[in-house]
């Protein structure tokens, strides 16, 4: 009934067979070098490799429609804000100016501004399966465990992986509100004026986070009950142990970065220039 | 000599908010290995005296304490609620909020996380617990799969997990659970009882659910004082239940109305132990004959009607073939076990789902294509949780928002609001803010502000769960009332008496289905259906055929219109 916005799901490939830590690891990994390289050649291998780990992990894209919409609304936004702030970014970084189309004042479109956006777009698009992916395939109380054992503490862990847990709840409380609040007249549907929708929204806002307030008390009172936070440290029902499997996705995904910075960096600049 | 395990002199609890102590000068024992039960109407301190005990007072709720409360020999004050909890186990009453764990096994394990035991050594104990609560082949399950036992039975495994833990504290066990489950969860309460001679403490209203074990003791606590301690045939043939309003054993009740002497030796705690005198008999069979009535029957137009309704979810089939009708100004209720779809159908009748096939007409008018907003002029629900449904601020707003929506006149608008809470009893609370109000008053808020739309139909979600009996018969009093001027009124229920007492007929689903579309009596005498439906056979009906009435079921219809007139003049 509820669109599932982000959350564990569970399916049987080898990426979710992978350990919580390893999928931790190697999705830092894999951030750390889209956010250092701008190399097209790095960001067009690591975007069909994100594809190809994203099809064995049989998460379907009708899965994650609705964040990816949201995600490339983002994108577009940035984009957009990124010529409007810089129009010239491209031909400072690449030393050249050739015009695609000749605007006001500073407003041009260069060749070297719109390959720049394009590194920028990629970049967006090698990580966001990557991010997809370790949150999709990972099952929360694992998540808690890897991020305490990369020396977060396991109160943070808990809190990020009680979160994840809640979105189905809190989603299901979202749904039944609102319900009953159009039965009343208060309408979230696109029959509604946008400044009547946005008020309307927050009618079912206010129940929600009583409701939310009430299931906080309940639940930090049950662990309280159950010794939470007794100790500087606790140990995990759901850790897994590594296996050859781990170990071997670590070690690719660091020869991957070594390769990767050695590529971007040889010529002493993060970006590809083909001008 | 028996060891006393929990220790309560002269002991006094005020929360920093509040300007009276919440308990009053407790002084009670309570000895290794005992069952206690605790009763007492709302307000009357029970939750305080749990969060006392288990360390949430004062610890977590901040509060001031006079006297003292030893555990096992050393007052609480002195303790922290890490230590307190590894003495005193509470199993939650919301079966669904205090889950930790995303599976079975994990949320077992989270006290044994908590306490550093290494991975091997928790996944044996863990094994070893969920034998004991019945849950070993559900160890990976997720929650949210598992049916309202049990969950019940994880929250159980979660206390038990961790061995120190000698004091079991169950916050009303019964109140989320159907009939049969609630049964089933008391006996396996007795039975970890008798394999771990654990202390057992029980909050509990439902009296005569919890007597179906054996308790060593009682105790009754009215406006935070301790009214009662002692035997439960003790209390049973006292006046003091009927003084705090806590509901006595039905079967006991009808003694009392036919003028039986209650005596503690008459075997009072079950209805199976119960023996009944031959004078007693001769009363009962009297009080029966003496002003049989029978109840109104009227049959009118069908203002709701429900044909071959389906509905899958996913690939299952939650709904099957469900057709009914419900008669206009009829009373109805719907029963059935934990997650038999009777949620789901309220939902599909008010529009909230969508079904798969089949037609709802209302007055003969098909509204099977009618949109939520549309069907609400008709239609109201009632949602179980009143906070889930309020969203302004002060009690005029909330109950005028409907009205609002739909356009009406100012005028128009003060005329039925106030009208609407003149009817609901909160005429004289118009200016209040919705947050001064007790949870009885906030329920009343959420159908005065359904009722003010003025539906033909109101369908509410267990209109009495977490009332006491006095809340409890204020509320289906003003139902009554609703339903007398005219408002047809259907509601989903687990309690029994409920719907013995307030509906003429019952709709039971089990597993999809309608099973049964019959009064109140003839579902509730009825062997298949009650098996079927895990409901539970009243013990009105029992006793009525042990002293050989020879139609048990209009004995309980007698009962009950009896029994409601002498509530009725309660102050």
């Amino acid at each position: 009934m509820a669109v599932n916005i982000l959350g564990y799901m569970e399916r049987t490939s080898p990426i979710h067979k992978l350990s919580g830590i390893t999928k931790l690891i190697v999705f830092i990994i894999w951030s750390s070098i889209a956010m250092l390289t701008y190399d097209t050649r790095v960001l067009l291998v690591l975007l069909i490799a994100s594809l190809v780990i994203f099809q064995l992990s049989k998460i379907q894209l009708k899965d994650i429609s609705f964040v990816l919409m949201i995600i490339l609304a983002f994108l577009a936004l940035n984009n957009v804000a990124i010529y409007v702030f810089s129009p010239q970014e491209g031909v400072q970084i690449y030393g050249s100016s050739h015009v695609i189309w000749d605007g006001a004042g500073r407003y041009n479109l260069t060749w070297e501004q719109l390959f720049y956006q394009i590194n920028i777009t990629l970049k967006y698009f090698v990580v966001i399966p990557a991010a997809l992916l370790f949150i999709l395939t990972t099952h929360p109380s694992e998540l808690a465990a890897s991020l305490n054992k990369v020396g977060i503490s396991y109160k943070i862990g808990i809190a990020v992986s009680l979160a994840l847990r809640y979105i189905p709840d809190i989603q299901r409380d979202f749904r039944t509100i609102a319900q009953v609040q159009q039965t009343r007249g208060i309408d979230l549907s696109k029959n509604e004026k946008l400044t009547k929708r946005l008020k309307n929204v927050i009618s079912i806002m206010v129940p929600l986070i009583f409701s939310s307030l009430d299931r906080i008390e309940v639940i930090s009172n049950a662990m309280e009950l159950r010794s939470f936070g007794k100790h500087k440290k606790r140990t995990w029902y759901s850790a897994r142990p590594l296996l050859k499997v781990d170990t071997i996705t670590l070690i690719i995904s660091l020869v991957f970065f070594i390769v990767a910075m050695v590529i971007t960096f040889h010529d002493g600049d993060r970006f590809y220039n083909p001008f | 000599m028996r060891q006393p395990i929990i220790e309560f002199n002269h002991f006094t609890f005020k929360y920093y908010s509040q300007t009276d102590p919440t308990l009053k000068n407790i002084d009670v024992t309570i000895y290794q290995g005992e069952k206690v039960l605790i009763l007492g109407p709302s307000g009357s301190g029970k939750s305080t005296l749990v969060h006392c005990l288990n360390g949430l007072a004062p610890f977590s709720y901040k509060g001031d304490i006079e006297g003292e409360l030893l555990i096992k020999g050393s007052d609480t004050r002195n303790l922290d609620i890490f230590t307190i909890s590894r003495m005193v186990g509470t199993v939650l009453q919301d079966t669904d909020g205090q889950f930790i764990g995303m599976n079975v096994g994990e949320d077992i394990a989270f006290s044994l996380e908590n306490e550093k035991v290494p991975q091997h050594v928790m996944k044996e104990t863990i094994q070893q617990v969920a034998e004991l609560v019945e849950l070993e082949h559900h160890l990976d399950h997720s929650i949210h799969e598992l049916s309202g036992g049990q969950k019940q039975r994880v929250s159980v495994g979660g206390v038990m997990v961790d061995e120190e833990v000698e004091i079991l504290l169950f916050d009303e066990p019964l109140a989320n659970l159907d009939p049969a489950t609630g049964q089933y969860a008391m006996e396996l309460i007795d039975r970890i009882h008798e394999e771990t001679n654990k202390t057992i403490i029980m909050i509990e209203h439902r009296l005569e659910d919890a007597l179906h074990i054996d308790f060593d003791r009682v105790i009754v606590l009215d406006e935070g004082e301790v009214v009662f301690n002692g035997a439960p045939n003790q209390l049973l043939a006292s006046h003091v239940l009927n003084q705090v309003h806590i509901r006595e054993p039905l079967y006991l009740k009808v003694l009392k109305y036919s003028g039986c002497m209650i005596k503690p030796d008459m075997g009072l705690e079950h209805m199976h132990t119960l023996s009944i005198a031959d004078d007693c008999q001769m009363k009962l069979k009297q009080w029966y004959t003496k002003s049989k009535e029978r109840g109104r029957e009227e049959v009118s137009a069908p203002v709701l009607e429900v044909n071959n309704l389906n509905f899958r979810y996913h690939q299952d089939l939650v709904l099957q073939n469900i057709s009914f009708s419900i008669q206009q100004g009829e009373m109805v209720s719907i029963v059935g076990k934990n997650g038999a779809g009777k949620s789901t159908l309220s939902k599909l009748i008010c529009g909230f789902e969508t079904m798969n096939s089949g037609q709802i007409f209302l007055e003969g008018e098909d509204i099977t294509n009618q949109t939520i907003f549309e069907r609400a002029t008709h239609i109201g629900f009632v949602l179980q949780n009143p906070n889930h449904m309020i969203s302004k601020h002060m009690i005029y707003d909330e109950v005028a928002l409907g009205l609002v929506n739909r356009g009406y006149s100012e005028k128009e608008i003060e005329e039925r609001v106030w009208q609407t809470l003149r009817v609901c009893g909160l005429y004289q609370f118009r200016n209040w803010p919705i947050s001064a109000l007790s949870y009885g008053q906030k329920k009343r808020v959420t159908i005065a502000s359904i009722l003010v739309l003025e539906p033909n139909v109101i369908i509410l979600d267990e209109p009495t769960a977490g009332q006491d009996f006095r809340h409890y018969t204020e509320m289906m009093e003003f139902l009554r009332q609703l339903n007398d001027n005219g408002t047809t009124i259907l509601f989903i229920t687990h309690d029994m008496h409920l719907m013995l007492e307030y509906t003429s007929r019952s709709i039971v689903l089990a597993d999809g289905r309608l099973i049964a579309d019959e009064s109140a009596v003839d579902v509730l005498t009825n062997d298949e259906i009650v098996d079927k439906a895990n409901l539970k056979r009243t013990s009105l009906f029992d006793i009525a055929v042990k002293v050989g009435i020879s139609d048990p079921k209009q004995f309980v219809h007698h009962f009950i219109s009896y029994d409601r007139k002498v509530r009725a003049r309660w102050p």
